[in-house]
C-alpha cells in the first residue's frame, strides 16, 4: 500500500488550543514530496495556523488539483474532509461546494502549472466571484511532476536545470488579482513561517478570496544558481513590505503600534489584523497604489512581500446571490418544494 | 416528396408559417396555435429557426391532429408565405390541394404559381403601415395580421384570440387593443376577399382530461423545482439555456424567504461547461442537490470531470439538451448525437446512467427521477432531451404531484450514525449492491475522508496497487448492474402476434406512434419499444430475443442507439435495422414508414 500513514508518537505536554486539540489533530498523512520541498514549510504553516484558530477539523474542506502542490491537502488536516479535483479546476468545485455548504471553512491549494496555466480562466473567475476560502497559491516556477518544464510564472531570464532559459514574461499572481478585483492579496514564502501563519490566519478570517501567492523552491527542479525561485534567490531579494499580526476575536488590538507605521483592520468574523508598514511609502488599502509599488519595485528586482491588498468590505458570491444564511445542503425538502397544491397555478399559464 | 400520409380535412391538417426572424413572428405564431390549442384541437407547433438574431428564413410548423399525433406529418396544407427570400421554395412545399397566402404588398413573380396550388394575396404589410405609426409595431402587427386573416379562413374562434391577448398583456393593457386591431385587420380582409372558412377548418372538440401546453426545458425546470435542487451551475448554450432561465423564474417565484427576501436556491452562471460541471461535483460533494444543463459540446468540455465524478462517487445531474453536431453542427436544430458520447463519457473505464425523456411531461418526473438516480447511485446522471422536447410547445397533459414524495438521498451517513461507527470507510461495499455509504463534509468527524480521482482502495486511501484498484472497479460495475433494476423501464406497445419489433428513443416516439398506426393499417403489424434509461433493463433484453427483426429508430446518422444495443446486449447484429433521420428537422412519421416497408420489399426483415 503507498499510503503511508503517520505514526502517532505523542510528545509530552503538547500544546492545546481553545477546542483541546493540539497540533497533532491538525496533521495529515506523510509527505511523498521531496525532501527540503518549500510545500512541506506551507503544509507545516497550514497546520499551525488552523490550530492555532481552533477550528474543527472537520469543518474545514481542503480542495486542490493536480501537481506538487495539489498532492499537499493528504498532508494536512487528516481529519478534514479533502478533495484532490482534475488539473487546474479547484475553484469551481469550491464554488459548487461553497454555494450547498457556505457554513465550511475552505481551503484551496494551487501550483503555479494549476493555476495560472490550465487554470487561469478558474483562478479569474473564483476570485470575481469573491469566493469566501483561502487560495494558496505554492509557486515555484516548475512543473515539477513531469520533470521541470517551465510554468508561466518562469521569470524573464530564468534557467532551467538543463540549462534552457526562459523568454516569455511571467504571469505574477498578485498583479492579476489585484487587476481582476481580488479582494485579499498576499505574497510570501515557504521559509518565512513567521510571515506566513498569520498571513494564513488574516486569510481564514477574511470574508471572501484570500489569495496568498507562496513562493516555494522546488529542490529537485529550480533550485539552482541561475533560477529566480531558488531559496537562495528568493532570500536574496525577499522584501517584506508590510507585516501582518493576527488578533483573534476576544483579544483587544494593542496600541503598541505607532500611529501612521501600523493599521489595525476589523475582519468580518471579530478578528482584527494589524497592518505593519516595513516599506513607509505603502498603502494596503489602495488598489492602484499597490500595484504601482509591486511594479516598480519588481523592476528592481524585489520580491514584495505580506498581505498586499485588503478591501473587507467587498461582497461575497453568497452576497451577491442573495442567499439565505443558512447551507442549502441543509434546507429542509418542504421548504424546497411548492407542493401539490401550487402546481396547478404554476401551470395556468401554460394552459 | 416520397410517399404522403393521410388527407387534410377538419382539425387535420398542417400550416406551415415561413417568415423572417427577429420580426416578432414567433409570439403571433405562438398565439396562433394556442387559439388552435384552446379550441380543443390536439395541436403541436415545430420551430425551424436559425442561428441568428435577425433577418433569416424561420419557419414554424403548427399540426392539427383530430387524433392527437404530436410529430410532423411531412405534409403542408397551408403555406403562409411571409419571407420573399424562401418563397419558391414554400411554395414548391405545399402538397396538392394545398393554399398558400402571400403578402401582397410587393407582388410576386408570375412564374412562381402552381396549378394544384390556391395561391392568396392579401396586403399585410400595406394595412398595417397604413394603420399604425411606429415602424417597429408595423412589422410586429404585419404577424398578428395574419394570425387574424387565418381566423376568417379557419373559423378560429375571435374571443378566444381576444383573452389570449389579454393574458399575455396583462400587464399593458393598451396592446390588447392595438393587437386586437392588426388580427381584425387580417380577418376583415380575408373575410371580403375569400370564400370563408376553406375546407380545412377548426371545429371545437372536446378533450379527454385537463392539457396544458409547455416546452421541454420549462417542464424540466420544474422537475428541479420540485426535486429540491438548490444549486444550478451552467454556461449559456441554445438550446439549453431556457432550461436556467425558467429555474430562474420559478425559484424568483417559489423559493424567496418571504420574511428576509433571502433565495434558497444559487444559480452560477460559470465562466464554461468545465467550470459549471465541476460547480455540480463540488455542491453534490457537499449534499445539495446539483444539475447544468447543456449541450453536445458543453458534454466534449465536461468530460474529464464526468469521469472524476464517475470514480469518486458524486452524485450530479447533467441535462443534455441535444442539437446537431458535430461541432457547432446547426445549433438550433434537434438530433439525438450525444447518446455514445454520454453513455461513455470521459476516459478509462466509464459508463453512466442515462434517461430518454420523450415529452415535455416526461422531462418533469424525469428531472426528479433523475435526482433520486444520481444520489441513489452517487454518479452523474444524464437526462437526454434534444432541441425539440426542450425548445418546441407540446400538448401534455396536467402535470401532478404526489405531496408524499420524499427524495432519496441514498445511504447518506447521518453524524448520530457516524458517531456509532467504528470506523467509516467511504468504498466499502456492506450491502452488496456495489454502492457504499458516504459521509458529507462538516456533518461528524468520523466522516471525514479524501476525495481523490486518482487510484484509490475500498478504504478511501491512495493506491497503486492492481489488486485493490481493481477492486473498486469491479464494484462499480457492479454498481451498474444495479442501476439496471433501478432506472425507469421501458415502455412497450404490442401490436399482437408479431416477428417484427421496434425500438426507438426520445422525440421519435410521437413518429413512431403514427407510423405504426399507418403501418397497422396496411396489416403489418410491428411491436415497440421505447427505451427510457441506460443501462438497459431485463425488459429491453427480452424484447431483443422475443422479435427475429427489430427495427431501431433514432435521429442521428450513426445509429448510436443501435450501437449501444450491440455492446450492451447479446442481440446479433444482423436482427437490427436501422431506420435514421439526422436532417435537423423532427422525424415524420414517412421515414419510418418508408424504411420499414423498404425493408420488408427487400426481404431484409421478413
Amino acid at each position: 500500500m503507498s499510503y503511508i500513514s503517520k505514526p502517532k508518537v505523542g510528545k509530552l505536554a503538547l500544546r492545546k488550543n481553545e477546542l483541546g486539540l493540539t497540533t497533532r489533530d491538525y496533521e495529515g498523512g506523510m509527505s511523498t514530496l521531496c525532501a527540503g520541498c518549500g510545500h512541506d514549510s506551507v503544509t507545516a504553516a497550514l497546520i499551525q495556523a488552523y490550530f492555532e484558530m481552533s477550528i474543527e477539523p472537520h469543518r474545514i474542506a481542503k480542495v486542490s488539483g493536480i501537481g506538487c502542490s495539489s498532492k499537499t491537502p493528504a498532508y494536512f488536516l487528516g481529519s478534514a474532509h479533502g478533495l484532490n479535483s482534475v488539473h487546474g479546476r479547484m475553484p469551481s468545485v469550491v464554488t459548487g461546494a461553497n454555494a450547498a455548504n457556505r457554513g465550511l471553512y475552505f481551503v484551496g491549494v494551487s501550483g503555479d502549472g494549476d493555476s495560472l496555466s490550465i487554470g487561469m480562466g478558474q483562478f479569474a473567475h473564483a476570485l470575481r466571484r469573491n469566493l469566501n476560502m483561502v487560495y494558496l497559491i505554492e509557486n515555484n516556477g516548475v512543473y515539477g511532476l513531469t520533470k521541470g518544464q517551465f510554468s508561466a510564472s518562469a521569470d524573464v531570464g530564468s534557467k532551467a536545470k538543463k540549462g534552457e532559459v526562459n523568454e516569455q514574461t511571467p504571469i505574477d499572481p498578485a498583479l492579476a488579482a489585484l487587476a481582476m478585483g481580488g479582494s485579499f492579496i498576499a505574497r510570501s514564502f515557504s521559509g518565512d513561517k513567521e510571515q506566513l501563519v498569520p498571513l494564513i490566519k488574516a486569510g481564514i478570517a477574511h470574508n471572501g478570496f484570500a489569495l496568498i501567492d507562496v513562493l516555494s523552491p522546488c529542490v529537485t527542479f529550480n533550485d539552482h544558481e541561475a533560477s529566480t525561485k531558488s531559496y537562495l534567490h528568493t532570500r536574496r531579494h525577499y522584501h517584506p513590505a508590510i507585516h501582518a499580526d493576527f488578533i483573534p476575536p476576544a483579544a483587544q488590538i494593542r496600541a503598541a503600534y505607532d500611529e501612521g507605521e501600523a493599521m489595525p483592520v476589523q475582519m468580518h468574523d471579530g478578528s482584527g489584523i494589524v497592518l505593519r508598514k516595513i516599506a513607509p511609502d505603502y498603502d494596503p488599502t489602495s488598489r492602484s497604489a499597490a500595484f504601482s509599488f509591486l511594479q516598480e519595485r519588481q523592476q528592481k528586482g524585489e520580491i514584495v512581500t505580506g498581505l498586499l491588498y485588503l478591501n473587507e468590505k467587498q461582497r461575497t458570491m453568497h452576497d451577491l446571490a442573495g442567499s439565505v444564511d443558512e447551507p442549502l445542503a441543509g434546507l429542509q425538502y418542504s421548504e424546497l418544494c411548492p407542493g401539490a397544491d401550487k402546481l396547478p397555478g404554476i401551470l395556468r399559464r401554460y394552459g | 416528396m416520397s410517399s404522403q400520409t393521410g388527407t387534410p380535412g377538419i382539425n387535420d391538417f398542417v400550416i406551415k408559417i415561413a417568415n423572417v426572424n427577429g420580426t416578432g413572428s414567433a409570439s403571433a405564431n405562438g398565439m396562433l396555435m394556442k387559439a388552435i390549442f384552446r379550441m380543443g384541437i390536439p395541436v403541436s407547433g415545430k420551430n425551424f429557426f436559425p442561428s441568428n438574431i435577425q433577418g433569416l428564413p424561420t419557419w414554424y410548423e403548427i399540426r392539427l391532429s383530430r387524433d392527437g399525433y404530436v410529430n410532423r406529418s411531412g405534409r403542408v396544407d397551408i403555406m403562409l408565405a411571409m419571407n420573399a427570400q424562401t418563397y419558391a421554395q414554400d411554395l414548391a412545399e405545399v402538397n396538392a390541394g394545398g393554399y398558400l397566402i402571400y403578402d401582397s404588398t410587393w407582388p410576386r413573380d408570375r412564374q412562381l404559381r402552381r396549378d394544384d396550388v390556391k395561391v392568396m394575396g392579401m396586403p399585410f404589410a400595406r394595412m398595417c403601415n397604413d394603420t399604425f405609426d411606429n415602424v417597429r409595431t408595423r412589422i410586429l402587427m404585419k404577424n398578428v395580421a395574419y394570425v387574424g386573416a387565418l381566423a376568417a379562413l379557419l373559423d378560429l374562434d375571435l374571443e378566444v384570440i381576444r383573452t389570449l391577448l389579454s393574458e399575455m398583456f396583462a400587464a399593458k393593457p393598451k396592446l390588447v387593443d392595438a393587437n386586437m386591431q392588426a388580427i381584425q385587420l387580417g380577418f376583415e380582409y380575408a373575410k371580403e376577399h375569400f370564400d370563408c372558412p376553406l375546407n380545412l377548418r377548426v371545429e371545437k372538440m372536446t378533450r379527454a382530461g385537463e392539457q396544458i401546453m409547455i416546452d421541454g426545458n420549462t417542464a424540466a425546470a420544474l422537475g428541479c423545482l420540485y426535486a429540491g435542487a438548490t444549486v444550478g451551475c451552467w454556461y449559456p448554450i441554445t438550446p439549453s439555456t431556457s432550461l436556467m432561465d425558467a429555474f430562474k423564474g420559478f425559484c424568483e417565484r417559489h423559493r424567496v424567504d418571504e420574511e428576509s427576501g433571502r433565495r434558497k436556491y444559487c444559480i452560477v452562471q460559470a465562466e464554461d461547461e468545465l467550470a459549471a460541471i465541476g460547480m455540480v461535483i463540488g455542491a453534490g460533494w457537499c449534499g445539495a442537490r446539483a444539475f447544468t444543463p447543456t449541450s453536445g459540446p458543453g458534454i466534449s468540455l465536461m468530460s474529464e470531470f464526468i469521469g472524476f465524478a464517475y470514480f469518486t462517487e458524486i452524485p450530479a445531474v447533467i441535462f443534455d439538451v441535444q442539437r446537431v453536431g458535430p461541432s457547432t453542427g446547426m445549433p438550433t436544430r434537434t438530433q439525438q448525437g450525444d447518446i455514445m458520447t454520454c453513455a461513455y463519457a470521459s476516459h478509462g473505464d466509464t459508463k453512466h446512467v442515462l434517461l430518454f425523456p420523450a415529452s415535455p411531461e416526461e422531462c418533469f418526473y424525469m428531472a426528479v427521477q433523475a435526482f433520486d438516480l444520481a444520489e441513489r447511485l452517487q454518479t452523474p446522471v444524464f437526462v437526454l432531451s434534444d432541441l425539440d422536447i426542450g425548445m418546441n410547445d407540446w400538448m401534455c397533459p396536467m402535470l401532478e404531484w404526489d405531496d408524499s414524495y420524499q427524495p432519496d438521498r441514498g445511504k447518506v451517513l447521518s453524524a448520530d450514525e457516524l458517531e456509532k461507527m467504528e470506523a467509516f470507510y467511504r468504498f466499502m461495499d456492506t450491502d452488496g449492491d456495489g454502492i457504499c455509504a458516504r459521509s458529507l463534509p462538516g456533518v461528524h468527524p468520523k466522516g471525514a475522508y479524501f476525495v481523490r480521482g486518482s487510484g484509490h482502495n475500498k478504504f478511501g486511501r491512495y493506491t497503486e496497487d492492481s489488486e485493490e484498484y481493481k477492486e473498486v472497479l469491479d464494484r462499480l460495475t457492479h454498481k451498474f448492474r444495479t442501476a439496471a433494476t433501478l432506472v425507469p423501464g421501458p415502455v412497450i406497445q404490442l401490436a399482437g402476434s408479431t416477428n417484427l419489433g421496434l425500438i426507438s428513443v426520445g422525440s421519435c416516439d410521437g413518429a413512431v406512434q403514427e407510423a405504426i398506426d399507418r403501418l397497422s393499417d396496411r396489416g403489418v403489424l410491428v411491436n415497440y419499444l421505447r427505451v427510457r434509461a441506460f443501462p438497459f433493463g431485463e425488459e429491453v433484453h427480452a424484447f431483443l430475443d422475443q422479435h427475429d427483426h427489430v427495427f431501431v429508430v433514432e435521429q442521428n446518422r450513426d445509429a448510436q442507439l443501435r450501437s449501444l444495443l450491440l455492446l450492451e446486449t447479446s442481440v446479433p447484429r444482423e436482427k437490427l435495422t436501422s431506420i435514421l433521420n439526422y436532417s435537423g428537422l423532427p422525424m415524420d412519421c414517412r421515414c419510418i414508414i418508408d424504411g420499414v416497408s423498404q425493408a420488408l420489399e427487400t426481404g431484409a426483415a421478413a
